[in-house]
């Protein structure tokens, strides 16, 4: 066991853990402003798997990450409000239409992928860029400051949104319409018009996440996501709807992933019980649940449509 | 073993009938295959293989249904196949093998073709097929143990079983031929559609000190970017996988299944619907090493694994 | 609404927009199909003989359907106990697991015997999958979303685990193909075919009688009274004197029996008569785990009119995947057309509610658990209303701020 813990072996788990994390730190922080404005949105994997192909695209045919980015942003947004207008003016059940945008997103991103480009074909990946004196610091620097950019900036996204979501107006009156949908309504507030805002937000960034995922990965596939949308889901009430709970969740789930795969690489984890052990990132998420006390409760208004004067 | 015989016998009985026919007509002019594939055709990998083959074939009309990955689902579709009146219909995952067991007596007409498998149910109108991908992997273990200047090699596996394992378990025996100092880490990652966690597996073996990969099954385009990156040499395997990387895969293993194909399409038109194991490996070109013209290959360590191929060509 | 429609016109009315929501969505779908350069009047007409047009084909329908009913008919109860149960995939995995480990390792018995026992099986390996995230909510208020996505994980890994080691062929380790699947079960646990054919097994009509069964459960009996007071109000639950947390864990734990049931259906009505993996939870279930909870919704999340729900989207399904080997498109085209199917109807269910609101009829009906289609709001928008989704009212936290 030695082996494992030594610390050139922790430095590399704690990279990895950082670069599993961020595609689904990033979905799960818009899913949370959506979710605190009282809408669940099931379809983030969909929309994650159309930002990953449109940003896949984009970066094959202008080589440029950053438009690739951009171009996931965008599709993002589309699908957020197209969301919007499903769940908040059509009143649509939210879980099922969520489960409709995910195989929607599912199927036509392999569609597209599949009649536009062909055979995979590796694109240009994020420059690595490392953060001047902190980055030199060892091991500190290994694990933390030699990433590529949109790293940082997935991690810088956090207080912001615990900024907007507890410290600015527009914040006030995503968690107003989210508890109290009839008061906000009485004090002015648009619901519909919160709603819409948050579900484009979510939207763009479950798009901006599997662009961040392709790009990181170079390459697209069929369900590239491997389902991440859901584990984002999962994570924003892991987190209890507070970016800085979301964030650690996401980076729980990426250690184990990535020390499991350590131990395995190691071969201390035998073979045959390989499967065991991959079992171990879904069951300690659940643990550390059951463990941490939980204080914390949904947005009252989750999940239901807001009518006026009801 | 005994599977190995029987395709011998099976094989040379098809050379002479191909000798035979050639003369005759052995063209496949309207003749119909059926493919129900689990992954999507451009995966690069297993199911690529297949149907690039089949549409190699010329004059041959190909139906393609993939990324059937639901066990029934594919049932469904391989007996509409053979209800349309396909020729030949063949269920490419060897997961389909105990529906194909169930639905080819319903079509006594129709011939069936599955694998990755060894066993026909003993049914008459039923080929089955096998690559004997661990040559492959040992030829290119080789090479890869003689590569490997830290003498690490790191190979990713989706889950152990099937191709994948006869695969990786070929590769590791390579490398250990050649060097059995070296160190082969394997890192299974339990799944054949985790892109990400193929490419964070890849970091790990690189990070213990692999120089030399390999991986196998679809997800491991996520590792041939790392690999890519990371300045470390790849071999593929199943499909060409040259265009993921040019500058570092060495070489892939590519499965070629038009020989067989057009053999079984020779007997099919002769009547003879199944019954037969296949096995395509070097000796029957139906493995095909396929170098990277682009990567300057030192001629002794291709030397190493072309005189592996000849033995498994006078064995075989 | 200015025009006046007498009632029965409102009903006929709001009945056929689930069906030119569908017509919406193919026709989206038509678009699709000829930028793929395929005739979409051929493709749909191969859709719809693929899907009823022929005996083989409403066979392969209902097939399809069977799952759906069977995870369909335990969403339902959730819901209705106001518990979202999106763990159905993980939970047909453990009842096919259960029951086929039933029909590997118990001794070969008659038929008759054999069959209620790998049912029971199933049904067991559903409830403890759907206990676990029932108990976890209800005690250590663990989200369900969190606790069953989380499981749906764990499920696939065990099944891996199970299927290429302990439970494996034996002949796949002898021949070294090792593929992940048991050798074929015993057959006199094969579910028993009906009216002749070679694959119509008993399946469909057990879930049929399972959704009636979960009726008379849910509106005639002690527990599916209490099931649906604590869906209503937990708060008024508990003052009634209902044990609440008892009855969120029972609800998840029904739900998860039916999707056992389910998947233990698979196993032993397959073709192949035997358990195999392809590493994923949508290669066993189909995603019915996933596809039962949209029947459910547009069955109105009333066990009986989940019945016609399942069979339409299992129609839809097969008949897609028909239209697929037809006009020889990509099967993604497929998936992106169920997804469109599921947004389209349930964006549209708003109307159809809207059409029946206004019917004071129908709101005597709903109380005698006959009609829930007819709410002012639909009705799980009505359950929300009563008591919001996810809400752990056990006294915490009421601040929105995050936590200092």
């Amino acid at each position: 066991m030695s082996e494992v813990f030594t610390t050139a072996v922790m430095v590399a788990v704690v990279a990895s853990a950082i670069r599993l994390a961020v595609p689904l730190l990033l979905a799960a922080l818009g899913e949370t402003f959506g979710q605190r404005s009282g809408v669940l949105n099931l379809g983030v994997d969909g929309i994650m798997l159309l930002g990953a192909f449109s940003g896949y695209y984009a970066v094959l045919k202008t080589d440029n990450v950053w438009l690739g980015l951009l171009a996931g942003a965008i599709v993002g947004l589309v699908l957020g409000l197209a969301s919007a207008v499903i769940a908040v003016t059509l009143k649509a059940e939210q879980g099922i239409s969520g489960i409709g945008v995910y195989l929607f997103g599912l199927g036509m991103s392999d569609l597209l992928f599949q009649k536009l480009v062909g055979t995979p074909i590796p694109i240009d990946q994020f420059p690595g860029v490392d953060i001047p004196i902190l980055s030199d610091i060892p091991y500190i620097g290994e694990m933390f400051f030699q990433h590529s950019l949109v790293i940082y900036l997935a991690f810088l996204s956090i207080p912001v949104a615990t900024f907007v979501i507890n410290r600015t107006t527009f914040g006030m009156k995503i968690r107003a319409v989210g508890e109290y949908p009839d008061a906000a309504d009485t004090l002015g507030v648009s619901v519909a018009g919160v709603r819409y805002a948050t579900e484009i937000i979510g939207g763009t960034l479950a798009g901006i996440a599997g662009a961040v995922l392709a790009i990181t990965l170079g390459i697209f596939q069929q369900n590239l996501t491997n389902g991440a949308g859901f584990i984002a889901i999962a994570l924003v009430y892991f987190g209890a709807w507070r970016p800085t709970g979301i964030m650690l969740g996401a980076l729980l789930f990426g250690f184990v992933n990535a020390l499991v795969l350590e131990l395995k690489t190691l071969e201390i984890i035998p073979r045959d019980l390989s499967n065991l052990a991959s079992m171990a990132p879904a069951i300690i998420t659940i643990l550390a649940l059951v463990f941490v006390a939980r204080r914390f409760r949904a947005p009252s208004a989750l999940t239901k449509p807001f009518t006026r004067g009801k | 073993m005994k599977s190995r015989t029987i395709t011998l016998v099976v094989l040379m009985a098809a050379f002479a009938l191909i000798a035979a026919a050639c003369s005759s007509d052995d063209s496949a002019e309207g003749f119909r295959i059926a493919i129900v594939a689990p992954s999507a055709s451009n995966d690069l990998a297993f199911t690529q293989s297949m149907v690039d083959s089949a549409n190699r074939i010329e004059g041959a009309e190909v139906a393609v249904t993939d990324g059937t990955f639901v066990v029934e689902d594919a049932a469904v579709a391989l007996r509409d196949y053979a209800t349309e009146g396909y020729d030949l219909v063949i269920g490419h995952g060897s997961q389909y093998g105990g529906s194909l067991s169930e639905i080819a007596p319903d079509f006594p007409e129709t011939s069936f073709a599955w694998g990755t498998a060894a066993d026909t149910f003993g049914l008459p109108n039923v080929y089955s097929y096998e690559a004997a991908s661990d040559q492959g992997g040992e030829v290119m273990g080789i090479m890869a143990a003689a590569l490997s200047q830290a003498a690490n090699v790191g190979i990713v596996g989706p889950i152990e079983v099937g191709d994948a394992k006869l695969y990786v378990d070929g590769f590791e025996k390579g490398v250990l031929e050649q060097n059995p100092g070296a160190t082969v880490n394997i890192n299974y990652i339990d799944s054949f559609s985790d892109v990400a966690l193929a490419s964070e597996a890849a970091q790990s073996l690189i990070g213990a000190g692999a120089d030399v990969m390999s991986g196998t099954a679809q997800m491991t385009v996520g590792a041939v970017g790392v690999a890519s990156t990371e300045g470390v040499l790849w071999f593929g395997t199943q499909s060409n996988q040259t265009s993921l990387a040019p500058e570092i895969v060495v070489a892939s293993q590519v499965y070629h299944w038009e020989n067989m194909l057009e053999d079984m399409i020779a007997k099919i038109k002769d009547g003879t619907l199944g019954g037969e194991v296949y096995e395509i490996n070097f000796a029957n070109e139906g493995l095909v090493i396929e170098y990277n013209e682009d990567y300057d290959l030192p001629g002794d360590v291709k030397d190493l694994g072309e005189a592996k191929i000849d033995e498994f060509k006078n064995e075989g | 609404m200015s025009i006046h429609l007498s009632h029965q016109q409102r009903r006929i009315l709001a009945y056929s927009i689930p069906v030119l929501a569908v017509f919406a969505a193919l026709l989206f779908g038509a678009i699709m199909l000829v930028l793929l350069g395929a005739n979409p009047f051929e493709g749909y007409s191969e859709m719809f003989i693929g899907a009823f047009g022929s005996g083989n084909a409403l066979i392969a329908t209902i097939l399809k359907a069977t799952p759906l009913l069977f995870v369909g008919t335990g969403i339902v109860i959730a819901f209705r106990a106001n518990v979202i149960n999106i763990g159905a995939e993980g939970q047909m995995v453990l009842g096919g697991l259960f029951a086929t480990m039933a029909a590997l390792y118990l001794p070969e018995m008659p038929s008759f015997i054999m069959v209620p026992v790998i049912l029971i099986a199933g049904l067991a390996g559903g409830a403890l999958w759907g206990w676990i995230p029932g108990a976890l909510k209800a005690y250590y208020r663990v989200n369900e979303i969190l606790s069953t996505i989380m499981l749906n994980i764990v499920a696939v890994q065990l099944m891996s685990y199970l299927l290429r080691g302990p439970l494996i062929d034996p002949a796949e380790i002898e021949r070294g193909t090792r593929i992940p699947q048991t050798e074929r079960l015993m057959e006199s646990a094969d579910l028993p075919l009906l009216f002749g054919s070679d694959r119509f097994h008993i399946g469909p009509v057990l879930a049929v009688l399972v959704a009636i069964a979960t009726y008379y459960l849910l509106w005639r009996t002690p527990l599916g009274y209490r099931l649906r007071a604590v869906g209503l109000s937990e708060h008024a639950a508990r003052y009634a004197g209902i044990p609440v947390r008892r009855t969120i864990a029972l609800a998840l734990t029904m739900s998860g029996a039916l999707a056992g049931l389910a998947g233990a259906v698979l196993v032993f009505g397959s073709e192949s008569h035997r358990m195999v993996t392809d590493g994923s939870t949508m290669g066993f279930t189909g995603s019915a785990g996933f596809n039962g909870i949209v029947a459910a919704l547009l069955g109105g999340l009333h066990p009986i009119w989940t019945i016609p729900a399942s069979f339409l989207f299992g129609g839809l399904i097969v008949g897609g995947q028909a239209l697929q080997r037809a006009v020889q498109v990509p099967s993604a085209l497929i998936v992106a057309l169920n997804g469109l199917v599921v947004v389209f109807v349930v964006a549209a269910d708003r109307y159809r509610v809207r059409l029946l609101s206004t019917d004071g009829r129908a709101q005597e009906v709903e109380d005698d658990g006959k009609m829930p289609l007819d709410e002012e709001d639909s009705a799980l928008g009505a359950v929300y209303d009563a008591a919001p989704m996810g809400t752990d009212s056990y006294g915490q936290d009421e601040s929105g701020d995050d936590p200092p």
